[in-house]
C-alpha cells in the first residue's frame, strides 16, 4: 500500500480482499501470529502475578485519567525544571509545525528516527521531506517499510507484512546505491546490513525524535523501550532530541510506569522484559561528555481530550503493545494495511472511527467476529468488543450503513422482540431447509447466503432448532 | 496557534471531558502527596530470595536473553577476565571505559597490553566498559545512569560492551532502583534525582522485524558480557 495522505478504511472491504489474494501476506500472517501467542501464554504462566498486574495497570491508568490536567501540569513543570520545553499541539498540523521549527533552529538536514505512531499519526516524514529535510527511520522494521515507501502494518512489528525474501530484494535493490551489491540471503546478513548503512545516519543527524511509552508526572521523564538500542542511538548522539506523545502516556510516577512496564514486554512479544528501556529527563547536564543539548516534548492531543468525555474514554488505557492484533482472527487473514489508517487490528477498530470520524472507518468496527481474544489478552482490560458495538451502533443510529443492511436489522430486530413468532419461524425454517438438504447433506448455493456458500459448503439442518432442544431439556 | 493557546485549549478540553473545572487545593494535594512519596504497586514475590538466589536469578535471567555472565573471587581478578575475554573473542585489547572513580580499584596496571581510553565512546571503539549502579535479578537488568561517570554513549556505539558489577549491587525488582536514585539526591529533591539518562539492559541489541527471527547487534552492542566481582565492594 503506497503512503498516502489519506486514510484507505473507507474502502476495508476491497482492502481486505487485495490482502486475502497477496501470497506473500498470507505466508508472512500465517507464520507471525502463533509465534507471539505461545511467547505470550509462557510469559504470563512465568509471572504468577500477572493478572493481578492487568488490574493495577488498568487502575493506575484510570486514576491518571481521571485526573489527567494535574498530572500534565506536573510534568510540564518538571521538564521545564529540567531544562526542557513541552510543546501542547492541538492539531498534528500544530505539532508539524512545531517539529519543523525545533528542526530548522537545529539547522536540521537529516533527523533520525525512532518507531513512534504518534508521527504516523501526523504523516511527519512526508511533511519533513516537502520542507528540505531528511527523515531516517531506525528500526529495522520501520526502516523497510520507509524504504518500501508503505507504512507500518502492525504497531510493533512494522514490517511484520514482508518476508525475507521481500526484505532482501528491498535492500537489494535500496542498496546497491550505495555500493552493496550482492543480494543477501540470510535475516543474520540483512540485520547487519542495516546496521552498517544506519549507523553514519545515527552520526550525522542533527536532530533525534522518539516516541514515547510513558511520560512520567513525578519527573518530567519520558520512557521509551526499544530491542534494538535504535532509540537510544537516535536520542544520544544528535543535538536535539524530540519526543513526540500524545496526551494519555502520562503516569504519575516512576513506581506506576514500571507495573505497567511488567504487563507491557509480556503481552506484546512474550518477553520478560524489553532489551532497552530509557528514562529521559531534560537535555545533558552541564558535565555530561554526550547526550542531547536540547530536550523537546511535543505533546499531542488530536482528538484525546475529547474522547476522554465519551463512551470510548477506556481505549485511552491503550499502551501500544499489539497483543489484541496478534490474537485477532480477522487481522490475522487480512493483515494490518486492509484496515487503512495509522492503528490497525481491534484496537484501531475502535481508535480509527474517533480519531478520524466514523464515516471514514465504519467499517473496522464490524470486523470483527467478537470472538474476544483481543479483550481476553489485552494487558489493559480494555473491552474492546463492547466498544466496537457501541460504534456498530452508532454507526446505525447515525443511517451511515447502507439501506439493505439497515432494512435486514430492522428486520431482525422485530421477529426477535416476538419469541413465539421468531420459534415458530426459525422452527418451520429449519424444517424446510431440512428437507430441502437432506439428500446430499449440505448446500452449494443458497438465497441470501452467498456470503457463506462462495467459499465453502452450508450443512444442511438436522432434527430441531437449538431453542426446541434446550426447552427439551436436551442440554447436554 | 500560540503554544500558550494550545495549553489552555487541551487543559480546557480535558477539563470539559472530566466534567468539572480545575481541582481544588484539597485534591490537588492528595495527587501530589502520591507523586512527593511514591509507593511501589504490586512487586512480583520473584526477588524475595536471599543475596546469594538473587545473584543466582540474576545470572539465569541474563543468560536467557544472550547475556554472558562470568564471576570473579575479587577486584583483582577483574583486569585479567576483561583481557581474556577478550581474547577469547578475537577482540583488540583495546577498550574505551567509563571515567567512573568505581573501575580504577581494579589493577588495570597488571595488564600492560591492554591500551584504556577514558571517556565517551566515539565510532571507531569496539570495545566499551562500565560499570553499573544495580542489577535487578527480575529479569537479569542492568541499570545505568548518565553523569560525567559514565557517558551513554558507552551503552551502545561499541559492538562489545562489558559491564564489571560487584555482587552485592545486585538487589531483586527495579522499584529499588527507583528508591536508590531518590536516596542518593536527598529528600528534597522534589522530583529532581533524575540524571538525564536512566538505561535499563537486559541482554545485548536484538530485532525479530524479519520474519520474527531473532538476531543480535541490531543497532546497538552485539555482545554483552556481565563480570559479576565477588569479595565486597572495592
Amino acid at each position: 500500500m503506497p503512503r498516502a495522505m489519506e486514510a484507505t478504511s473507507r474502502t476495508f472491504v476491497a482492502n481486505a480482499r487485495a490482502g486475502l489474494q497477496d501470497a506473500d501476506l498470507q505466508t508472512s500472517l500465517a507464520r507471525f501470529q502463533g509465534g507471539f501467542q505461545v511467547k505470550r501464554v509462557e510469559a504470563a504462566k512465568r509471572l504468577p502475578e500477572f493478572e493481578a498486574l492487568r488490574d493495577e495497570a488498568r487502575a493506575i491508568k484510570d486514576h491518571t485519567l481521571a485526573h489527567l490536567d494535574h498530572y500534565l501540569e506536573r510534568y510540564e513543570a518538571q521538564v521545564t525544571a529540567a531544562g526542557g520545553t513541552v510543546h501542547w499541539c492541538q492539531t498534528p498540523e500544530d505539532a508539524r509545525q512545531v517539529i519543523l521549527g525545533l528542526c530548522q533552529e537545529a539547522g536540521a538536514k537529516t533527523v533520525t528516527k525512532s518507531k513512534s505512531m504518534i508521527a504516523e499519526e501526523m504523516e511527519l516524514n512526508p511533511f519533513l521531506e516537502e520542507h528540505g529535510i531528511e527523515p531516517v527511520e531506525t528500526d529495522l522494521g520501520e526502516y523497510v517499510v520507509q524504504l518500501a515507501d508503505e507504512r507500518p502494518s502492525h504497531i510493533i512489528a512494522p514490517a511484520v507484512h514482508k518476508t525475507r525474501d521481500q526484505v532482501a530484494d528491498l535492500f537489494h535493490e535500496k542498496h546497491t546505491p550505495l555500493g552493496r551489491t550482492r543480494r543477501l540471503e540470510r535475516v543474520e546478513e540483512l540485520v547487519e546490513e542495516a546496521r552498517e548503512v544506519l549507523r553514519p545516519r545515527y552520526l550525522a543527524a542533527d536532530v533525534g525524535i522518539t516516541g514515547a511509552n510513558f511520560l512520567i508526572a513525578e519527573t518530567g521523564s519520558s520512557t521509551i523501550v526499544t530491542n534494538e538500542g535504535n532509540g537510544d542511538l537516535t536520542q544520544i548522539l544528535p543535538r536535539a532530541h524530540i519526543v513526540i506523545a500524545t496526551l494519555e502516556k502520562v503516569v504519575p510516577t516512576l513506581e506506576d510506569a514500571t507495573t505497567i512496564m511488567r504487563v507491557l514486554a509480556r503481552s506484546a512479544t512474550g518477553q520478560e522484559f524489553s532489551t532497552y528501556t530509557t528514562v529521559s529527563t531534560g537535555p545533558r547536564r552541564p558535565d555530561d561528555a554526550d547526550g542531547p543539548e536540547a530536550y523537546h516534548v511535543v505533546l499531542l492531543d488530536n482528538g484525546r481530550s475529547r474522547m476522554l468525555g465519551s463512551e470510548f474514554r477506556e481505549v485511552l488505557r491503550c499502551i501500544k503493545c499489539g497483543a489484541c492484533m496478534n490474537h485477532c482472527p480477522v487481522y490475522g487473514t487480512v493483515g494490518g494495511h486492509a484496515y487503512g489508517w495509522v492503528y490497525p487490528g481491534p484496537v484501531g477498530a475502535v481508535l480509527t472511527p474517533n480519531l478520524i470520524g466514523l464515516e471514514e472507518a465504519r467499517h473496522l468496527p464490524n470486523a470483527s467476529s467478537f470472538c474476544g481474544r483481543c479483550e481476553e489478552v489485552c494487558p489493559m482490560r480494555i473491552p474492546l468488543p463492547g466498544l466496537m458495538r457501541k460504534l456498530r451502533e452508532q454507526e446505525f443510529e447515525r443511517r451511515l450503513n447502507p439501506a439493505a443492511i439497515r432494512t435486514g436489522i430492522g428486520a431482525w430486530a422485530w421477529l426477535v422482540r416476538r419469541p413465539a413468532l421468531y420459534r415458530c419461524l426459525t422452527g418451520l425454517g429449519i424444517r424446510v431447509l431440512g428437507a430441502m438438504g437432506r439428500r446430499r447433506g449440505r448446500f452449494t448455493k443458497l438465497p441470501l447466503a452467498s456470503g457463506w456458500t462462495a467459499a465453502r459448503d452450508l450443512p444442511a439442518p438436522e432434527g430441531a432448532t437449538f431453542h426446541a432442544l434446550w426447552r427439551k431439556g436436551g442440554r447436554a | 496557534m500560540s503554544a500558550a493557546g494550545g495549553r489552555d485549549a487541551i487543559l480546557g478540553s480535558i477539563r470539559r471531558s472530566l466534567g468539572r473545572g480545575p481541582l481544588d487545593e484539597a485534591a490537588r494535594a492528595v495527587l501530589d502527596e502520591r507523586m512527593a512519596k511514591p509507593q511501589p504497586n504490586l512487586v512480583p514475590a520473584r526477588t524475595d530470595i536471599d543475596q546469594d538466589e538473587k545473584v543466582a536469578l540474576f545470572t539465569s535471567m541474563a543468560e536467557a536473553v544472550f547475556a554472558t555472565v562470568d564471576r570473579v573471587s575479587g577486584p583483582e581478578a577483574v583486569p585479567g577476565a576483561v583481557a581474556d575475554y577478550l581474547a577469547q573473542h578475537n577482540l583488540p585489547p583495546a577498550l574505551v571505559m567509563a571515567p567512573d572513580p568505581g573501575l580504577d580499584a581494579y589493577p588495570w596496571a597488571d595488564r600492560p597490553m591492554l591500551a584504556i581510553r577514558r571517556g565517551r565512546a566515539e565510532e571507531a571503539d569496539r570495545v566499551g566498559v562500565t560499570g553499573a549502579v544495580m542489577g535487578f535479578a527480575e529479569t537479569g537488568t542492568l541499570m545505568m545512569t548518565s553523569g560525567p561517570d559514565h557517558p551513554s554513549t558507552l551503552n551502545f556505539l561499541p559492538e562489545t560492551h562489558i559491564v564489571v558489577l560487584p555482587a552485592e549491587r545486585i538487589g531483586g525488582a527495579y522499584e529499588e532502583g527507583w528508591a536508590h536514585l531518590r536516596a542518593e539526591a536527598g529528600s528534597d529533591s522534589d522530583g529532581g534525582f533524575m540524571p538525564r539518562t536512566v538505561n535499563l539492559v537486559t541482554g545485548p541489541s536484538r530485532t525479530a522485524d524479519i520474519e520474527q527471527t531473532i538476531a543480535l547487534g541490531a543497532h546497538g552492542p552485539r555482545r554483552l558480557h556481565i563480570l559479576i566481582v565477588e569479595g565486597g565492594e572495592s
